[in-house]
């Protein structure tokens, strides 16, 4: 029940793509969690979104697109590059405890964790579009730190950005 | 007790006479025993008149007591201390004690607020709060939730309360605020979600809004008379707050006002800065954006603009104009000055004359400093008063999604609100400082009420080509515009310093250090770690003949946002050395009180 709710509040935001898996087997090169791309965007096996990053460091559009978004939204309380602060617990190391669902969930409803030795309150961005729209961005650089493939700072290359994202980004920021 | 009979009575007689009132509190401020504001004094010179610990013994100080807050986020601001009692506060939920000074610090009351905890992440950069104040008998308490109280000094006993803003549309509060004569002037914090800034003035015993004058806005809300308000000596002419924008945009301004304000009373004007125009991508708004990033001069009883200076037009690096105003009365070629000195972040200090609002000195008081070339000080130049901006490093000029690198200082500023100390005997301003830099890449957001408005992408480091560090702590000469002596730091000093007739000056680190320098030459005197990071100001007082110096400890604030991961440093094996160490590192949250003496 819990799962579905996810479901349907990341589909109605950011628009689920390529869900289910487009294609069976993994047909990219590396041993990364990417198993296939769509649109620009990559995938799991399980259909979830992930980064891409090619044997010369080149980065895919949204895990650039999600360092940028970052240090735009997230990075006031969460510190650069994902690393934690005095002040909000390191999100690189998040997305590695909870999955893609839990994610989505906790960035559109927030946190509120106050008794006498916990102050942790997170805002609810659901309908705060500058991070919604970018919710895949923000989640798959995260992934990326989380899991070691992608150094501190901003990635030197990237993908061009296929017209695929950009036309749901005018329309997510476009949309009431 | 003396001190506090002589208070008492001071305060039955006057009750109810305003003018007396601030008489008071100023023969307070005068009296070197007792740290009445948390700026020292109206000048906000942060200099104590005490001088029993000296360059020549401060090597011996030694811890006499200390205290926990019970709250582990970032402790801005410091104790105040009024006859036998200090006031202590703490950051979110605010709590205050008072404690007795004559009793080893027991505490003889305490309040703390009931505030929505949804106030938090609202909060940009940690829930800091920056000190009560005192005046008649009262402590006065900004909260967090942006609830002005006030409470009887004596027992804590909430005698009024005033709400100043709408946490719900991002308006919160850091800050402390300024009694001046029978009013409290109050300001507000929420640049990065797109709230109009504004500066209050409440009825110091009775809580009614008196006046408030906005940074952005028809005349009639920013309190300006176009003909008598003026802009480097000229008149502003009519709706200045709103004909330097496109459209609406001014009522989503930004330009608020959380700093330290300062006082002249021969003068009856309050001065303090405005922080950055909302959104952080200049491209979205168009224009001057007046009066953001602007120092204000304002009248204390009516809130008219005096005169104004806008020091970073159009801001393109977040350079918030809020830091502190520091006034002196100093001699330039051969003639006494009435003199406002201000270092800004965006890493110029600016010399003005107080009375007229004529810029004399605006000089970087960090060499790195890159964006601009300079300001135009030629009155008859079109752009008198403006800083020339440097094409490679304008974000603006370079547009949308593109990555501006390696711009001098980062948007923490060459400094932030940690405030400078001033000594009438050296005539020298103690700077700390930030030694960063970094790349800003605006990009297009959308406006939400409540939420961020922020709209770029910023990478910090320590200065390149420097000596590694993020921080220093400079001596600075505003009539010449010069560093006399400059003291690298590892981390930025995000500690408000303090000035003493004994020639010493004090200062905290990052790493949680108390550091003693001396006060011509910056040679290091004393150095002691504190439990946590300090982010707090050097105090002094006295106590039954003895002087103390107190800190607060516990880390956070801007700094234990940005600092402790480290910054990355893009210069990275190109032999970059040692200084983008991570603050986490050398010290983890604290909450603590301690009170340095000299040995019996």
């Amino acid at each position: 029940m819990k799962r579905l709710g996810h479901a349907l509040i990341f589909g109605a935001v950011a628009g689920l793509a390529g869900a289910g898996g487009a294609t069976e087997n993994r047909d990219l090169p590396g041993d990364g969690p990417a198993a296939y791309s769509e649109d620009g965007r990559y995938f799991t096996e399980d259909g979830i979104p992930t980064y891409f990053i090619a044997e010369d460091g080149t980065v895919d559009w949204l895990t650039f697109s999600g360092f940028r978004r970052y240090h735009a939204e997230c990075h006031v309380c969460h510190g650069p590059d994902g690393m934690g602060s005095t002040y909000a617990p390191p999100l690189k190391d998040a997305v590695e405890r909870m999955d893609y669902y839990d994610f989505v969930y906790t960035v559109s409803n927030g946190i509120q964790n106050v008794d006498t030795t916990h102050q942790n309150v997170m805002p609810t961005f659901g309908q705060n579009k500058n991070v919604m729209c970018y919710i895949d961005d923000i989640y798959v650089y995260l992934k990326a730190r989380g899991d070691g493939a992608l150094a501190r700072g901003r990635p030197a290359k990237k993908e061009a950005k296929a017209d695929a994202i950009r036309e749901f980004e005018d329309e997510c920021m476009a949309g009431g | 007790m003396k001190k506090l009979f002589a208070l008492t009575s001071t305060v039955a007689l006057c009750a109810g006479s305003a003018a007396l009132a601030n008489d008071e509190l100023m023969e307070l401020m005068n009296d070197p025993g007792q740290w009445v504001i948390q700026t020292g004094n109206y000048a906000n010179h942060r200099y104590s008149g005490l001088d029993q610990i000296n360059r020549e013994n401060v090597g011996d100080l030694q811890v006499a007591w200390t205290f926990s807050t019970g709250v582990l986020r970032g402790h801005e601001g410091s104790p105040l201390v009024i006859g036998d009692t200090m006031y202590v506060h703490t950051p979110f939920p605010n709590i205050v004690y008072a404690l007795d000074l004559n009793d080893s610090g027991r505490i003889k009351w305490k309040y703390e607020p009931q505030q929505d905890a949804s106030v938090i992440p609202v909060m940009c950069c940690d829930t800091v709060n920056r000190g009560v104040a005192y005046a008649n008998n009262t402590i006065f308490l900004h909260q967090a939730d942006t609830t002005v109280v006030a409470l009887n000094a004596e027992t804590g006993e909430v005698k009024w309360t005033a709400v100043n803003g709408d946490p719900a549309i991002g308006e919160t509060n850091t800050a402390t605020v300024l009694p001046v004569k029978d009013k409290v002037i109050v300001g507000i914090s929420g640049g990065e979600f797109g709230v109009r800034g504004h500066v209050t003035a409440y009825d110091m015993e009775t809580g009614e809004q008196v006046w408030r004058g906005y940074s952005m806005g028809p005349d009639s809300d920013t309190l300006m008379d176009p003909e008598n308000t003026t802009h480097l000596g000229k008149p502003v002419g009519p709706d200045s707050g709103t004909n330097t924008w496109e459209g609406d945009q001014w009522k989503i301004g930004g330009g608020t006002t959380w700093g330290w304000y300062s006082y002249d009373p021969e003068l009856n004007l309050v001065y303090y800065g405005t922080g950055n125009p909302s959104t952080w991508n200049p491209s979205q708004r168009p224009g001057d954006n007046r009066w953001s990033m602007t120092i204000f001069a304002r009248d204390a009883d009516t809130g008219m603009a005096k005169w104004v200076y806008q020091m970073t037009p159009h801001d393109e690096w977040d350079y918030d104009g809020v830091n502190e105003m520091i006034l002196s009365d100093q001699e330039i070629d051969g003639q006494m000055r009435k003199l406002l000195t201000h270092f800004d972040r965006n890493g110029l200090a600016y010399t003005l004359d107080r009375e007229s609002g004529e810029l004399l000195v605006a000089e970087k008081y960090d060499p790195v400093v890159n964006w601009t070339t300079g300001v135009d000080m030629d009155p008859n130049s079109e752009t008198y008063g403006r800083p020339a901006v440097v094409a490679e490093y304008s974000t603006a000029q370079n547009g949308e999604d593109v990555n501006t690198t390696g711009v001098c200082p980062a948007a923490l500023g060459t400094k932030d609100q940690q405030p400078s100390a001033y000594s009438p005997r050296t005539e020298m301003f103690y700077v700390p400082t930030n030694h960063v830099c970094m790349d800003y890449e605006p990009f297009r957001v959308s406006y939400t009420a409540g939420q961020p408005y922020v709209g770029a992408t910023l990478s910090m480091y320590p200065a390149p080509d420097s000596h590694g560090g993020m921080g220093n702590f400079i001596a600075w000469d505003n009539i010449n515009g010069e560093i006399k002596w400059s003291i690298p730091e590892q981390f930025s000093v995000w500690s408000g310093a303090l000035a003493t007739a004994g020639d010493v000056v004090f200062y905290g680190t990052l790493e949680g250090f108390l550091k003693a320098v001396d006060a011509e030459t910056g040679e290091e005197l004393y150095r002691f770690k504190t439990p946590s990071g300090i982010i707090g100001n050097v105090m002094s007082y006295e106590h039954d003949g003895k002087q103390y110096v107190g800190i607060l400890s516990g880390v956070g604030g801007w700094a234990g946002i940005g600092l402790a991961a480290g910054l990355t440093n893009p210069n990275d094996g190109l032999g970059a050395v040692g200084g983008y160490a991570a603050l986490s590192d050398y010290t983890a949250l604290g909450g603590q009180l301690t009170v340095f003496k000299l040995p019996d």
